[in-house]
């Protein structure tokens, strides 16, 4: 132990000199080599996704041409996508600084279910969005404060939090259904509400992505999340304050989880204590299927987002085909594997 | 050893019982209408004590159920709740409901030591919580098996519970009736967790119903997992994929809230829904007419109530009202009620959130 940490000291100094230089230099022109070497190896990840999508195009269109290509369809996918997208962006970020939120889906759930009790309704659609947003942050709090303060693993912490998360969810409905009331809140999903045929939910889902991709990828926020899943350590003695910076991006998590529930609750009409049901491993699967890393060190929020719908559209090809569940799930499975193998021949990654 | 005999066994009683021992989807333990059980009532009969309204005997009742973590389960623990206390004889030791087999286990082998009288279980796995049935009845417990059935018939003295293939030939009757008159009807099927065997019986029900109108073809069948928000996700993609359809049978209620949501999101109302359960917003929405729900068909969770009624008479040592015999059956299958406008006011206090 004492070794390394003795010269990880002495260099200490001269990181604090490169971090801030070659992140300028980054966000500047980017013109070093390992730079754009980095953006062209994205770039074909990226690439080889987005032809996995086209050939998922491909098979719907030629099973079910007239069902699958209509606008009606696109606006289906991209719907049912914008919920698990949403929680799959902070999802990415958590990943990306080597942590791991299992408790997303059970965050979903209780702040759902928390946001459409009688009590929450009576303050309307602010009322709703409000209680969302405050449980979603509140559960990404307690997980921070835990992994960050309290120094326990993240896997083990989110674990705890999803266990009880569902446990409150159950205790406030009991296992009832809770139909939401307010004309405003339902509107919202209903087809009148589409801006130039986008359906709000996915105007929403679009907004998370992009403010998420600029946050990882163009700001001092993003490379510290970046630095801290590549060696937490390093990052420590670069300056950065490992502990806050792990505490916020669990806190991040937790709200994109309640502005998932506010989604859900719209595309649902309602709010119950079973809603989002393993979103947690749909979260860490797209994530994983886009190319970020799972020990840490790399994450992409555009990868995320073409897993996210890459999986939508399986669903949505098997269900138009009318195939059994089973089936369904033993191609999921087999996806998975092969977008990974694809990438892995395609990235060459060390 | 002890699966496969049982199954048998467990399907000629339900045939023999099934029309004997119909309760409507409400208030008491009915007199049965049925023939069968007339061969044998005769003199005997007037003999026969039978558990009624009157106080009797106390009989501590122990009540151990899986988890309430959906509006059904929720309304059986009330249903055994609320029937226990109408009934001044009768103490009713609930257990906190658990998902857990071993846990429910535990909850099982306390009330035993408690020494109740009659133990009504509805275990969280049938198959997986024999031993437990077992072990009450060794223990001279009397075991009253609700719904979920044990592998083995001597885990229990009575079983009662709901009909998930009739529920499904209910389903298809009903919408062969309603279509009977239509060319080349189409219908499709929002089915319920398909890992489950229930979600299989209430499918082969329905398709064997369908089987008798030919006029009638299922286009369709996506699983939803009994949740609203699956039920939305998959009704969205049925509806993308079938633009025209005369009826869809959705297996349950609380997805059908979702299902609702997602046929009102696609503006479709070219179709009529029958739903599964009975669920109280569903039963709102059909006597309001207004959605394409028209019906649903019952899983009456007022199965709870009958359940500690049996578990009173069997502590008592008396039959039930309406039937010859000196004891209670061994096996009774509940009837899956088709609800429709014209008569949801009758089951409207049965619906549940």
């Amino acid at each position: 132990m004492t070794h390394p940490t003795t010269p990880a000291r002495q260099e200490g100094p001269l990181l604090d000199g490169g971090g801030p230089g070659s992140g300028k230099s980054a966000s500047g022109g980017g013109g070093g080599s390992p730079w754009s070497a980095r953006l062209f190896r994205a770039d074909v990840r990226t690439l080889s996704l987005i032809g996995v999508l086209v050939g998922l195009a491909l098979i719907g269109g030629l099973t079910k041409p007239d069902a699958f290509l209509a606008t009606s369809n696109v606006q289906l996918i991209l719907t049912q996508a914008s919920v698990i997208g949403v929680v799959t962006v902070g999802m990415t970020f958590v990943i990306t600084s080597g942590g791991i939120d299992l408790s997303v889906g059970a965050i979903v759930a209780l702040a759902s279910v928390w946001a459409t009790t009688v009590a929450t309704q009576e303050y309307g659609f602010a009322g709703i969005l409000f209680t969302a947003v405050i449980v979603g942050l509140g559960c990404g709090l307690v997980n921070g404060v835990l992994i960050a303060y309290g120094g326990m693993v993240p896997f083990i912490a989110t674990l705890a939090m999803l266990a009880s998360a569902r446990g409150l969810a159950l205790q406030i409905t009991e296992g009832k259904t809770q139909m939401v009331t307010i004309p405003s809140v339902l509107d919202l999903g209903e087809r009148d509400a589409y801006l130039l045929g986008i359906p709000p939910l996915v105007l929403v889902f679009a907004a998370v992505t992009v403010i998420g991709w600029l946050v990882l990828n163009r700001t001092t926020f993003g490379r510290r999340t970046v630095a801290v899943g590549g060696n937490a350590e390093a990052a420590r003695l670069a300056g950065i304050d490992v502990r806050r910076q792990r505490l916020y991006l669990y806190l991040l998590s937790g709200l994109c989880c309640g502005i998932a529930a506010f989604l859900l609750i719209v595309l649902a009409g309602s709010g119950q204590n079973t809603n989002g049901n393993l979103y947690e491993l749909d979260a860490i699967a797209a994530a994983i299927i886009g190319g970020t890393l799972l020990s840490g060190g790399r994450g992409t929020v555009t990868g995320s987002v073409l897993g996210v719908l890459i999986f939508i559209t399986i669903q949505n090809i098997f269900a138009l085909n009318n195939l059994e569940s089973a089936t369904q799930q033993i191609a999921k499975g087999a996806i998975i594997v092969a977008a990974v193998l694809v990438q892995r021949r395609t990235s060459h990654t060390p | 050893m002890s699966d496969k005999p049982s199954l048998p066994t467990s399907a000629t009683r339900r045939r023999l019982l099934f029309g004997a021992a119909a309760l409507s989807g409400g208030a008491f333990l009915t007199a049965c209408t049925s023939n069968e059980p007339k061969e044998g009532s005769g003199g005997q009969a007037a003999d026969a004590p039978v558990a009624d309204d009157k106080p009797g005997k106390p009989v501590t009742i122990g009540f151990a159920g899986p988890q309430a973590d959906h509006g059904w389960l929720n309304a059986i623990n009330v249903n055994a709740k609320e029937r226990a206390k109408k009934y001044k004889d009768v103490t009713l030791e609930i257990t906190e409901g658990s998902n857990d087999t071993a846990a429910q286990i535990g909850q099982i082998d306390t009330l035993i030591n408690k020494k109740v009288d009659v133990l009504v279980i509805l275990p969280a796995d049938g198959k997986a919580m024999t031993q437990a049935g077992l072990k009450a009845m060794r223990a001279g417990i009397p075991v009253v098996n609700l719904d979920r059935i044990f592998a083995n018939p001597q885990a229990y003295r009575c079983w009662i519970g709901g009909d998930n293939y009739g529920m499904g030939l209910n389903a298809g009757h009903y919408i062969g009736e309603q279509l009977k008159d239509k060319k080349n009807a189409k219908v499709v099927e929002l089915a319920g967790l398909d890992n489950l065997e229930l979600t299989k019986q209430r499918t082969e029900g329905f398709d064997a119903a369908l089987k008798n109108y030919p006029n009638v073809k299922k286009v369709a069948r996506q699983a939803a997992e009994f949740t609203v928000e699956s039920g939305q996700s998959k009704m969205s993609q049925l509806l993308q994929a079938q633009k025209n359809f005369d009826a869809l049978w959705n297996h349950d209620d609380d997805q059908g809230v979702g299902a609702l949501r997602a046929i009102e999101q696609a503006g479709r109302d070219d179709f009529f829904m029958v739903g599964g359960a009975g669920a109280l917003s569903a039963m709102q929405a059909i006597e309001s007419g207004e959605s394409v729900l028209k019906a649903t068909v019952l899983y009456p969770p007022t199965m709870a109530a009958s359940a500690i009624d049996l578990a009173r008479a069997l502590g008592q040592g008396k039959g039930i009202g309406g039937m010859a015999e000196f004891e209670i059956p061994s096996s009774i299958t509940l009837y899956s009620a088709v609800v429709t406008k014209d008569n949801v006011k009758q089951y409207m206090s049965t619906g549940f959130k």
